[in-house]
């Protein structure tokens, strides 16, 4: 068993597997290490697939605007497989005029960094959906957003830094990260303890324990997340959707089948997050809310409902830096519920931290040690 | 599987078959051909598979197809059929209309 290298990367999602592609095509030496028995198995691959910069915090706002701009359009070809992205613009629906100045609020906050957003009225919005409820009065409308399929994006990352040479070991638990001489050096498992140079931490809600064990704590906690599937339809439509109510999201996928999330207001407070299964009364509220905006998907069945767990970061964004105090940590992590979107510049990013480079995408919102207590 | 898995474990090369072409997965039409490349790609648990191809993800949720996904992997990666994890079961059991989902609460 190979246990020396130059990087180590806990977490074998699509941060710590496109992180450890971006360093194999550098040229590193990466050892993935992954707890559960599956590749991704946790936010990686529970999740809309939103590739979405509109209602985004302006801290994670670069990240989602250069992976849009740059990664996301050539990642199939990249990888030599197709993560089905598609650019076909994301809808934030209201249908009151609380919703429409809450989504004017956002709108204008992502105009004034840049981001190309817009409020529509409802019948411009049926000019791009026209399968919307009349209920819809209005949206905000960021032509440039879009989707992926995450299982597909999450196993193509895997895939390809397999096929560069990365080591992956799965069903290996991190017990605790070891210091010599003050710099971070051992990865001590369940199987055993690994060497290396460099440690990035991109396990989720996983990274709390791991960072804990040299004296880091970032403040997340776990959060449930119900998700429902339907059969596959003909195609009706490629935008993303979102709403001011935040009553669900959701797409339709390639295959047909539409991907729909949303909460019943009780997430904070189910059992056992971390064990993800799926609450009983979650399934039944996100049919009911998307009655009420795609009348004609009342007779579509839902094959299969699922349930992921979000790491909340106590702000809201996730850390992406180098731990300061001690030589060769960085950490990735506390992504909140919408890491998917930015996961490659994000990789690219924590690539380049590992590399003892300069950040090339603007991460200075995201730092470890940002966490104050109120004035 | 919850031993240590080494995904560089030498499996041998894919060596085609001769029922290649035999539809495993019906629902979403998976060739016994396709689960097995994908297992030299590096699918190695019930889960990617599923995420990877889209067996069993289909109408009848693999209860027809997954008994035999398992034991094609397992021929492949040289384990018993056992020490694969089967695939979580989830609600519902039969695919259901969403207006008939969404009537969950009596009164309304």
């Amino acid at each position: 068993m190979k246990t020396t290298t130059d990087v180590i990367v806990i977490g074998s999602g699509i941060i710590g597997s496109a992180t450890a592609y971006y360093l194999a095509k550098n040229g590193v030496d990466v050892i993935v290490l992954e707890k559960d028995a599956t590749i991704g198995n946790g936010s990686s691959s529970r999740n809309g697939g939103g590739v979405r910069q509109s209602g985004r915090d302006v801290r994670e706002l670069p990240l989602a605007m250069y992976g849009v701009k740059n990664l996301w359009p050539s990642l199939s070809e990249e990888l030599g497989m197709n993560v089905e992205y598609h650019q076909d613009g994301n809808l934030r629906l209201g249908k009151t005029e609380a919703h429409l100045a809450k989504l004017k609020q956002l709108a204008d906050n992502a105009s004034a960094v840049g981001l190309d957003v817009k409020m529509i009225d409802g019948e411009e919005i049926k000019k791009i959906c026209p399968y919307m409820s009349d209920e819809v009065i209005g949206a905000s409308w960021c032509p440039t957003d879009g989707h992926a399929n995450p299982l597909l994006a999450t196993l193509a990352y895997y895939r390809k830094a397999r096929q560069l040479g990365v080591q992956y070991y799965s069903s290996v638990t991190v017990e605790k990260l070891g210091l010599v001489r003050g710099k971070v050096r051992k990865v001590i498992t369940s199987e055993g303890t690994f060497e290396t140079e460099m440690v990035v931490v991109a396990a989720g809600i996983g990274s709390r324990p791991i960072l804990n064990s040299v004296g880091i704590d970032i403040p997340m906690n776990p959060k449930i997340a119900d998700t429902i599937v339907t059969e596959a339809q003909a195609p009706m439509f490629w935008q993303m959707l979102g709403t001011a109510a935040a009553d669900f999201y959701g797409h339709q996928t390639e295959h047909g089948s539409f991907v729909f999330g949303g909460g019943s207001g009780h997430e904070t407070y189910a059992k056992n997050p971390e064990q993800m299964y799926s609450t009983s009364i979650t399934a039944s509220y996100i049919c009911r809310a998307i009655g009420g905006y795609f009348p004609a998907l009342n007779d579509t069945k839902i094959v299969r409902t699922w349930a992921g767990c979000h790491d909340i970061c106590s702000d809201g964004v996730p850390v992406i830096d180098r731990i300061d105090e001690l030589e060769g940590l960085v950490a990735g992590c506390g992504f909140s519920g919408h890491g998917f979107g930015i996961a490659p510049s994000a990789a690219l990013v924590l690539s380049e931290l590992a590399m003892g480079k300069k950040a090339s995408i603007d991460i200075s919102g995201l730092r470890y040690n940002r966490f104050k207590a109120k004035a | 599987m919850e031993k240590l898995q080494d995904r560089f474990a030498d499996i041998g090369e894919f060596i085609p078959q001769q029922d290649d072409d035999v539809i495993v997965c019906r629902c979403e039409e998976i060739t016994k051909g396709e689960i097995r490349k994908a297992v030299h790609e590096g699918i190695f648990t019930i889960g990617e598979m599923r995420r990877y191809l889209r067996n069993g993800m289909g109408l009848c949720q693999g209860q027809t197809c997954g008994k035999m996904v398992k034991g094609i992997m397992a021929r492949e990666l040289g384990i018993r059929p056992m020490d694969l994890t089967p695939a979580t079961a989830r609600a519902p059991m039969r695919p259901m209309e969403m207006k008939i989902l969404a009537n969950d609460r009596s009164g309304d």
